[in-house]
């Protein structure tokens, strides 16, 4: 004889205002099984499960139905509260009647209906609920960050303080990222440089850190506290045991005429290269688009000049297999494209530069030595335009939606740098708004304004003219003076929306993650959870999860390292029990449950059957295994003779709840 | 054989017969024919975006159905043409309630509610002759000459309807330059507006237009520009006070295919 | 009559005014901005406050080339030359109200003037 107890929550008005709350309780005391069934304002408060919990002691309950808000909330709240009240947690059922009820009806007669059905469709389910107990799975103690940027570095840094073991992948040759490209940062004006460079040298230092630099993630298996990741080290054809960095093969290499990528670029490089003075790991890297000896046959004068013996032509891409309790994503992002653009003559004219081209070319590392001259005639620019909002904000098919956060700060930066080192450059910003939330932020875009005068302008470029005499014309719209300024610019520089790495997506798919729309990975809750992502054991660390400047990236970082340090700190971790079985007894063999298994949990055994005659036979029956199963019930649908089931939601309580409803 | 249904529009037959001429003498030497159909109109020159125009926009409908009639695609040559009829065809397949006004009103056998594929003459050299064919049938490039694309506005926009090429940095006119053995000049003004129809209510702006894009054309190192619109032509030659000289895509098409003298005659 | 005329303009133009995020790059582009007193933003932002008598009386509704500038280029997909186009209508398609008559026609003709140029001119500010 099941004792069944249903507590209906008032949230507050949230229920309590659309469902007519003690009506519900009282229509569900009348359900066969039920012995006791009351409201309450807060389920969730101590007090609420205090109700639940001495429900359960004084009523000798056998199985609890809370009526509340979604289960993704506090089903973990009341099977806590029930186990501690001594009844098994998976005895315990939630009726959703806000979200899925209360929040989205307006008529009260109707949402109580509704309420009341769904209560009762929880109650059928319960009548049916086993108790299950959870497996536990062991956790391996270590990390792998998939990226080196500044997210992932600040996330390695803190998981080894830890004492774990952290593993960094990074498709570069080197660590450092976008910030290692970087100038000055905001707002307080130091060298992005000077500040990265030694968070990467203690990375390469670390006892506890690998770093896996010039590799890709190529394969991701597994489940929480139990990932096995299949690593591409891509070829470098330079040993990276032996190479010291000495840089001599980059200056002997004939090849010079390659686009330096680090310099967006505005330079080139030659075929055997190291990124930048700084780079970790400091090793030579050979880009085989452009080295002649590795299309040709010809040259191997880097490797004639090597003193260690480091260059080896015929090496490979390498493949490892490690395995991982914890993943985090750092893949960072990238400027967009400007080709869908050219109202700005970006493609027309050299002159018209993005911002992190204006980094490079204000930099002491970059093309120019740290003279801002013109790209087309090294000239020095007596007058510069910035465009801001490139392909952000729009509700096109051509740019983002979004606001991409970091460009009116940077923008007031670049402003302030020019107007200092060279007070005869005149400076506008054509604004559409300016957005400084951070802390400094907006009395540093003052200063900008204030004491370097610079000339922001409320209005937008609409067409920029290069002119055959090296000038820009420049015509936007001031929209304060209600006037179309033509403005004889020398540069312009135009702050390009920022977009996630191109890799994130092929990532996502391989790490089950959910992305949105525009590719950043969506994290669990918006609010509450940001650097979870909703795949147990995968957290997320910078940009890749949204538009952040340094700051936030860095305190992200942090945040992500300390959820990782949670789950590596176990020694295991309880898996879901509502996991899939099969009956083996009517089970064909026929595979249908093994292709739709998105985790790779079910296999296929032979097994030994006694036969009715006492003969045995040997059959091929469906296997589950428990900790990979995450639940999902894709094998229940598929399975044709109805043998696999899932615990906890089997087939006979789905078509309890259902006819419930239908009554 | 590829056949078209071919739209001249009112000014090729007059003002512009040039325009017209060697557009169909070179399609002739391409292998496409051109096919007039048995009756149309003007199709007025501008498109008239307001969702409750209907009259205008009728007879752009009517030719569009010829050439799904004649089991053809529809082609142009006048740039303020082409804008007409590709707009009126991306709205006619997109909106129920001016399909529906349209049909009812015109009470064709079959309602049309699109569907005609409509080429602008430069998109069929591009994608049904190829440039590189074309090349092969130039017998006297313009070797070393400095051309200047001028698209105008209506050929390029607005670019989710006319979809030739991007609104902003396009190629179309200049691979054809090159084509011809020409070297193309690429300066800003060239997709901007010469003024069009502002001639006739304000000269002056019209003359600031023009003046706009021919000075820049000149000043990245054009010796001639081409286009492809009459009222373009008028602009630029007329109205913008440049010694730059401004001739049609197709007269320098039917000279680089040897035509020229043949169709004068 | 305000509040119909405001609502005959946006169903004839199809534009939804509440998109537009007053950036400018409208009127930025604008290749008859010097030309109109009243500039592409400032008719997407009076059409929305329904200022538009303002607008049918000013000469401004002429001055637009019709070029799709400001069209292509609004990162919010705004259309503000749609929004011009139902304000000229709405002045032109009063009776009386035509723009341009037949009769001045023959004072701005020359020789090599494509017929063209007239036909667009009477679709554009005649009715």
């Amino acid at each position: 004889m099941q004792r069944i107890g249903v507590f209906v929550c008032h949230c507050g008005t949230n229920i309590a205002a659309t469902v007519d709350v003690k009506a519900v309780a009282e229509a569900l005391g009348h359900e066969p099984g039920v012995v006791i069934s009351q409201d309450y304002q807060y389920m969730c408060s101590e007090s609420g499960q205090e109700l639940v919990k001495s429900a359960i002691r004084e009523q000798k309950l056998t199985g609890v139905v809370i009526c509340s808000c979604s289960p993704r909330m506090h089903e973990n709240t009341f099977r806590k509260a029930a186990a501690s009240a001594g009844l098994n947690p998976y005895l315990v059922e939630i009726a959703n009647i806000r979200e899925q009820c209360s929040w989205i009806h307006k008529d009260i007669a109707t949402a109580t209906d509704k309420a009341i059905i769904l209560g009762k469709a929880a109650v059928a389910k319960v009548h049916l609920n086993t108790p299950l107990s959870s497996m536990e799975s062991p956790v391996v103690k270590r990390a792998l960050v998939i990226g080196g940027g500044i997210a992932g570095i600040q996330t390695a840094l803190d998981i080894a303080e830890a004492g774990f073991d952290v593993d960094i992948v990074e498709k570069q040759p080197t660590i450092g990222g976008k910030m290692a490209q970087i100038d000055k940062t905001f707002p307080t004006l130091d060298c992005a440089a000077c500040i990265l460079t030694p968070k990467m040298v203690e990375a390469s230092q670390n006892e506890h850190i690998t770093i896996h630099s010039f590799s890709e993630v190529a394969d991701v298996k597994g489940f929480v506290g139990n990932f096995t990741v299949k690593i591409k080290k891509k070829a470098r054809y330079v040993d990276e045991t032996k190479c010291t960095g000495c840089g001599l093969c980059t200056e002997k290499c004939p090849m010079k005429k390659v686009p330096n990528e680090f310099n967006m670029g505005l330079d080139n490089r030659s075929a055997v290269y190291i990124p930048f003075a700084q780079a970790v790991p400091k090793v030579a890297t050979i880009d085989p688009n452009y080295c002649m000896m590795l299309r040709s046959g010809k040259c191997g004068v880097c490797s004639k000049v090597c003193s260690a013996g480091a260059i080896d032509y015929k090496q490979q891409d390498t493949f490892i297999e490690q395995k991982y309790g914890a993943i985090v994503v750092a893949t960072g992002f990238n400027p967009i494209n400007l080709d869908k653009y050219d109202e700005f003559a970006y493609n027309q004219c050299p002159d018209v530069v993005t911002s992190l081209e204006l980094e490079r070319l204000m930099n002491a590392a970059g093309p120019n030595g740290g003279t801002l001259l013109r790209p087309s005639d090294k000239s020095h620019p007596h007058t510069i335009v910035f465009v801001q909002c490139v392909g952000s904000r729009c509700d096109d098919e051509k740019g983002k939606p979004y606001c991409s956060k970091i460009c009116c700060m940077y923008t007031a930066k670049h402003a302030m740098l020019i107007r200092e080192k060279y007070p005869d450059t005149e400076v506008y910003v054509f604004y559409i708004d300016v957005r400084t939330p951070g802390k400094n932020f907006d009395e540093f875009y003052r200063r900008a304004v204030e004491q370097y005068n610079v000339h922001y302008i409320k209005g937008m470029v609409g067409k920029v003219t290069p002119k055959s005499d090296g000038k820009i014309d420049v015509q936007a719209s001031d929209l304060l003076a209600n006037e179309q300024l033509h403005i004889d610019a020398d540069m312009v520089v135009l702050a390009a929306a920022i977009e996630p790495d191109k890799t994130a997506r092929p990532l996502a798919t391989m790490l089950t993650t959910q992305m949105d729309t525009n590719d950043f990975f969506t994290e669990a809750h918006p609010k509450l959870r940001p650097v979870e992502s909703a795949t147990a054991g995968i957290f997320l660390s910078g940009a890749c999860q949204g538009p952040k400047d340094i700051p936030e990236t860095v305190a992200q970082g942090s945040a992500a390292a300390a959820k990782a340090i949670g789950l590596l700190c176990k020694n295991s971790i309880t898996c879901n029990p509502c996991v899939a079985h099969s009956d083996e007894l009517m089970c064909n063999g026929c595979s249908s449950c093994e292709k739709v298994c998105p985790y790779g949990a079910i296999t296929y055994i032979d097994k030994e059957f006694r036969m009715p005659d006492r003969t045995t036979k040997v059959r091929r029956v469906a296997s589950v295994n428990p900790a990979v199963c995450q639940g999902c019930g894709a094998c229940t649908v598929a399975c044709p003779s109805g043998a696999m089931d899932l615990s906890g939601f089997s087939n006979s309580q789905i078509m309890a709840e259902v006819d419930a409803i239908c009554k | 054989m590829e056949t078209f249904t071919y739209y001249p529009g009112c000014t090729l037959r007059t003002k512009a017969k040039d325009l017209d001429t060697y557009a169909r003498v070179s399609a002739e030497a391409l292998g496409i024919k051109l096919e007039e159909p048995a009756d149309w109109q003007c199709c007025g020159g501008a498109y008239t975006t307001a969702k409750d125009e209907i009259a205008t926009k009728l007879s752009a409908v009517r030719v569009l159905n010829s050439a799904k009639e004649a089991e053809t695609p529809l082609i142009t040559v006048c740039s303020a043409c082409h804008n007409v009829i590709k707009q009126t065809e991306y709205d006619i397949s997109r909106d129920e309630e001016m399909a529906s006004k349209v049909n009812n009103y015109l009470g064709l056998s079959e309602p049309y509610t699109g569907g005609t594929k409509v080429y602008h003459y430069l998109e069929m050299l591009r994608d049904v002759v190829g440039f590189d064919k074309l090349k092969e049938k130039v017998v006297n490039p313009f070797t070393g000459r400095k051309i200047a694309a001028y698209y105008g506005c209506l050929l390029l926009r607005p670019a989710k309807a006319l979809a030739m090429d991007d609104p902003e940095n396009p190629t179309i006119i200049e691979d054809f330059i090159r084509a011809i053995g020409g070297t193309p000049v690429i300066y800003a003004q060239r997709n901007e507006c010469c003024g069009g129809y502002i001639t006739m209510e304000d000269k002056a702006q019209a003359q600031k237009r023009s003046g706009a894009v021919m000075g820049s054309a000149k000043d990245m190192g054009a010796e001639m520009v081409i286009t492809a619109c009459p009222l373009c032509l008028y602009n630029l030659k007329k109205n913008s006070g440049s010694d730059l000289p401004v001739y049609y895509f197709t007269e320098l098409l039917a000279e680089a295919l040897g035509l020229k003298e043949a169709s004068n005659e | 009559m305000n509040k119909n005329l405001k609502e005959q303009v946006l169903r004839s133009s199809g534009v939804n005014v509440l998109k537009c995020m007053r950036c400018g790059k409208c009127s930025g582009t604008c290749p008859s901005y010097g030309e109109m007193e009243y500039h592409p933003h400032q008719f997407v932002y009076m059409v929305e406050n329904g200022d538009i008598e303002t607008l049918m009386k000013s000469e401004s509704i002429y001055k637009c080339l019709t070029c799709f500038a400001c069209v292509d280029r609004c990162p919010r997909g705004v259309e503000p030359a749609k929004v011009v186009e139902a304000v000229r209508l709405a002045a032109v398609r009063q009776q009386g109200n035509n723009h341009l008559e037949p009769s001045e026609i023959p004072a701005l003709l020359d020789e090599d003037l494509p017929q063209q140029a007239i036909v667009t001119a009477m679709r554009k500010y005649a009715k």
